[in-house]
């Protein structure tokens, strides 16, 4: 907004004198006028706001904060398709841990992979009774007995079996242990949009400062920044990305952003230097010059306002690619860690039960994925025609 | 062929027989967006007589281009609108509601065009000659070896030396002058019965702009055609229309014989546009500004004011012997040096305006660039208060800068279109220090507003929202905030309207007699030179060809450059071109 500019240009500056005058619109907000207008980019963006608001709730802790309950049977199906006939009687036990919301480095990384065999053990042997004791055959024929009976231990010590209803049929199904779909979504989103954005942010940053180094110094400085950027971008992407994932051992969402912050900035800085190059030429840069502006401040406060609806616009498109980045990422394995539910996540699980014909993790984090990268895409396409400048002058008096 | 229509006879026998074209109730509109829209043309109405040249003379928004769009069907069709009244008859049938495929056949071969700007009509990757036997080929069926014949003949028409060779030249190996004439080649090339030409010379350098208007109106003569002559400079219009339509807001002022229009103009517009612009023969204290003819009252001020410096002037700016070479790289590791300046040498006195002249290239912008030291320069010395300007360290040259100031030609481009006029204005007394506090500077940048004659309410307003005039006043402003010594106006006034441009002249030598300051007034514009300075300098090819008084070098030019660059000047109608006194 106009406002920036102007506590930019001379440091919060008050208005010292009032005399009646009408607040004139600065390139901003008649760039927001032809967007209000603009009804397609206005659904396209209350679509977006509302992922945001959604990512924003989940994060919180508002809403989904309980998405690794189990709280339906296994590969519950959607209300919309109804129970699954041959499902398994609904009421089981269910421990206590398993109930509770957080804890899930325990839970995700000991129970979890075996969950469904406690699940099938608890469903087909005792419906509705306390754990069965161990027998004898079960410790010859299962490899896992041992720690199951481990397990048992400390169950029928500090826990007393818990009676819940499981559900048949969930809004959105359920996963392999019964984790509501819908909730899993909108947890996923947290990650999905979060990682986007976070790593769009960097990248943007980075691009931007060495787009605004290379085209206002020119000459040495830009071939060497030239050089670093070739060597960047003749790299396929996914190639650069894993081998960066690969480097950096350690998973998790801080990685995510540092990678696909690191490899994506190639774009904005070669749009950016364009941007400085032409620029710098402008007269009024010239003039910035003559009255004595710094470098640092015709670089910063006098060009970047005027490039600044290119950065916004690369921004944008940054996050859309994002997005979808972090889910090949997470679909690969490089992505977010197996405690963390992401839409990539999502689709990697739903790869396994698509055999199985439990099509509803894959069509919810297909579905959410696809209207917020479509929303998001349409939003950018429309911003920039109203970030136009060759518009500019229209609307003027 | 420079006088061919200086006989006295020319428009006598154009206005009988029936018109070429005729022009009734033209209206068109622009739909700005849903509920607005802007009327740029409003009902008017005149004649193409055959075998004449009608010049459609009038400032930036007066929808003079409009209208010559409007009869080639060449607005844009998605936010203009020409109303279903409006005729404008060539042959018998009404362009205005002709299919555009028949308005197709008609445009470059009876009707045809040529624009203001050579460079950018031409497609730079194809041959010149390519690009004229497509014209033949479209619209007359010439094919190969005939095509080429006739091109080059149209080719040595225009005037274009050794066509034979110069038919397989890129626009880029042309001058702009002879890109101008290839376009002037293609647009007759089917023998069109009306020429349409849009601001053809205004691009072009004094010495051409007089080659390309004799060889327009050469063309109209021998080719039996008519011409429509658009252009915003009555002076050119004097030497070649027949007729002259004068056009303000959309609407004919005045319309009538070119004698007619000249020497005895009715409308007050007219006659504001006649006196408005500096005349080479005198020299009023102020420009007659177009609000002393509409409100009647008449030019103010109009005793002459002296010119010229004395031997005793106390000096503010010495430059010896100035160079800036340019290199471009040339192969792997040559470089080839390219003299834009070359050994230049003068003298500003205090208070005085120092003119410099000369056609593009010549490198008068560079002098001024690098004075203030926006260009390095190569060598010599500008001695400023006994200290070298171009040679002191940066830092230094920060307590100075704010001494020597620029306003730049184009006052769209020199202020940042994100910052609001009141930031325009703070902004260097804030990087300068002038002024106590934030309160100071404002209370100083809205002194400053009402001394270039803008409102208040300007403060708080974004560059867009100003004409080129009130644009380039700001610009001004910004340079007075820092209370300079020398000002230098790099083709300051050049891309304004001529009734802007004499309140802008009057404006500069209002705080030239008020603050002292000095100007160096660079100008490809012979006359306003003329008018704002006490000497002048001429320059070529980075050379001083001729520093005289400014009086002495027009009335008594030493050498032939300078002699053929005034010879150029465009003199307005002929009665006028001679001593009023």
């Amino acid at each position: 907004m106009a406002i920036d500019t102007a506590a930019l240009a001379d440091g919060a500056r008050p208005v010292l004198r009032e005399i009646p005058h009408t607040v004139s619109p600065g390139l901003w907000t008649l760039a927001w006028r032809r967007l209000r207008a603009d009804k397609v980019a206005m659904v396209a963006l209350a679509i977006v706001v509302a992922f945001i608001v959604m990512m924003i709730l989940s994060g919180l802790g508002l809403i989904a904060a309980d998405w690794q309950r189990e709280v339906g049977v296994n590969y519950a199906p959607p209300s919309f398709v109804g129970p699954d006939e041959a499902a398994t009687p609904v009421t089981q036990a269910v421990t206590p841990q398993a109930a509770a919301p957080a804890g899930p480095a325990y839970q995700s990384k000991v129970v979890d992979p075996i969950g469904d065999v406690i699940a099938s053990l608890k469903a087909g042997k005792v419906p509705g009774g306390p754990l069965p004791p161990e027998t004898t055959e079960e410790k010859s024929v299962d490899p896992l007995a041992d720690v199951m009976s481990e397990i048992r231990a400390d169950k029928s010590v500090e826990a007393k079996a818990e009676h819940r209803v499981r559900l048949a049929t969930l809004p959105l199904g359920g996963d392999k242990w019964g984790r509501d779909v819908l909730k899993k979504t909108i947890k996923g989103s947290e990650t999905s949009i979060f990682v986007g954005i976070a790593s769009a942010v960097l990248a943007t940053f980075i691009g931007t400062l060495l787009g605004a180094l290379a085209g206002y110094y020119g000459g040495k400085v830009d071939d060497f920044l030239n050089w670093f950027y070739s060597v960047f971008s003749s790299m396929p992407p996914l190639l650069l990305i894993l081998a960066v994932a690969a480097v950096l051992q350690h998973k998790g969402i801080v990685t995510i952003v540092l990678i696909l912050g690191l490899t994506g900035w190639t774009g904005v800085f070669r749009l950016l230097r364009a941007e400085y190059l032409k620029h710098k030429a402008r007269e009024y840069v010239q003039a910035a010059d003559a009255i004595g502006a710094s470098n640092a401040r015709r670089m910063f406060i006098h060009i970047f306002p005027n490039a600044s609806h290119v950065v916004l616009v690369q921004l944008s498109i940054l996050v859309v690619g994002f997005i979808k980045a972090e889910v090949i990422l997470s679909f690969l394995g490089f992505g977010v860690p197996v405690d963390v539910v992401s839409w990539g996540s999502m689709l990697n699980e739903a790869q396994n039960e698509l055999i199985l014909g439990k099509w509803w993790q894959l069509v919810a984090a297909g579905t959410a994925m696809a209207v917020l990268v479509t929303a998001f895409s349409i939003f950018t396409d429309s911003l920039r025609d109203a970030l136009d400048p060759r518009l500019k002058g229209r609307t003027g008096a | 062929m420079g006088d061919i229509q200086s006989g006295g006879n020319r428009s006598a026998d154009t206005m009988t027989g029936d018109p070429l074209v005729r022009v009734r109730n033209l209206q068109v509109s622009f739909r700005l967006d849903r509920h607005t829209s802007f009327e740029a043309v409003k009902g008017i109405s005149f004649d193409i007589p055959q075998n004449t040249t009608v010049a459609l003379v009038g400032e930036s928004g007066s929808g003079k281009s409009v209208t010559s769009l409007a009869m080639l069907g060449l607005l844009p069709p998605e936010n203009s609108i020409i109303a279903r009244t409006s005729e404008i008859v060539y042959g018998g049938s009404n362009l205005v509601t002709m299919p555009i495929g028949e308005l197709r056949k008609l445009r470059g071969a009876d009707i045809s065009m040529i624009f203001q700007e050579p460079m950018t009509s031409l497609n730079p990757v194809f041959s010149v000659g390519w690009q004229l036997e497509e014209v033949l080929r479209l619209h007359m069926g010439m094919k190969g070896r005939a095509a080429r014949q006739r091109a080059i003949a149209l080719l040595g028409e225009v005037g274009i030396p050794e066509p034979e060779r110069r038919i397989d030249a890129y626009p880029s190996q042309l001058s702009g002058g002879q890109q101008q004439r290839v376009m002037i080649a293609m647009a007759i090339a089917c023998e069109p019965k009306l020429l349409i030409a849009d601001e053809p010379t205004t691009a072009l350098d004094v010495t051409i702009q007089k080659q390309i208007l004799d060889l327009i109106s050469d063309l109209q003569k021998r080719r039996q055609m008519s011409v429509l002559f658009i252009t915003h400079d009555l002076a050119v219009v004097g030497e070649i229309a027949d007729h002259v339509i004068v056009m303000r807001n959309g609407e004919i002022r005045e319309q009538g014989p070119a004698k007619a229009i000249f020497e005895a103009p009715q409308d007050a517009y007219t006659k504001a546009l006649l006196q408005c612009r500096p005349r080479l023969d005198r020299r009023p204290m102020r420009l007659p500004v177009i609000d002393d003819f509409i409100k009647g009252t008449g030019p103010q001020h109009t005793e002459e004011r002296p010119r010229g410096i004395r031997a005793g002037d106390p000096i503010v700016l010495e430059v010896k012997n100035l160079g800036k070479s340019f290199w471009s790289r040339e192969g792997l590791f040559g470089k080839r040096e390219f003299k834009a300046v070359k050994d230049v040498s003068f003298r500003l006195p205090k208070g005085k305006t120092l003119g410099l002249v000369g056609e593009s290239g010549s490198g008068k912008t560079t002098v001024g660039l690098t004075l203030m030291r926006l260009h390095e320069a190569t060598a010599g010395e500008a001695i400023f208060e006994g200290h070298d300007l171009l040679s002191m360290p940066a830092k230094e040259f920060m307590h100075y800068k704010r001494r020597i100031q620029i306003i730049f030609q184009n006052p769209y481009a020199s202020l940042n279109p994100r910052f609001t006029i009141g930031q325009i204005l703070v902004e260097p007394m804030h990087i300068h220090g002038i002024g106590a506090n934030a309160q100071q500077r404002t209370d100083m940048a809205f002194e400053l507003l009402a001394r270039v004659g803008l409102p208040e309410v300007s403060f708080y307003k974004y560059p867009h929202e100003f004409s080129g005039g009130q644009r380039q006043r700001i610009a001004i402003a910004r340079c007075l905030t820092m209370k300079p010594d020398i000002l230098i106006c790099d083709e300051s006034v050049s891309a304004l309207d001529v009734s802007v441009q004499a309140q802008v002249l009057n404006l500069l030598q209002d705080l030239q007699d008020e603050f002292g300051m000095s100007y160096i007034f660079i100008s490809h514009d012979l006359a306003v030179v003329k008018y704002i300075s006490d000497q002048v300098m001429v320059m070529s090819e980075g050379e001083i060809v001729e520093i005289a008084d400014s009086d002495d070098i027009y009335r008594n030019p030493k050498m032939p450059y300078t002699q053929r660059l005034l010879a150029s000047i465009p003199k307005g109608w002929h009665g006028q071109a001679a001593p009023a006194r």
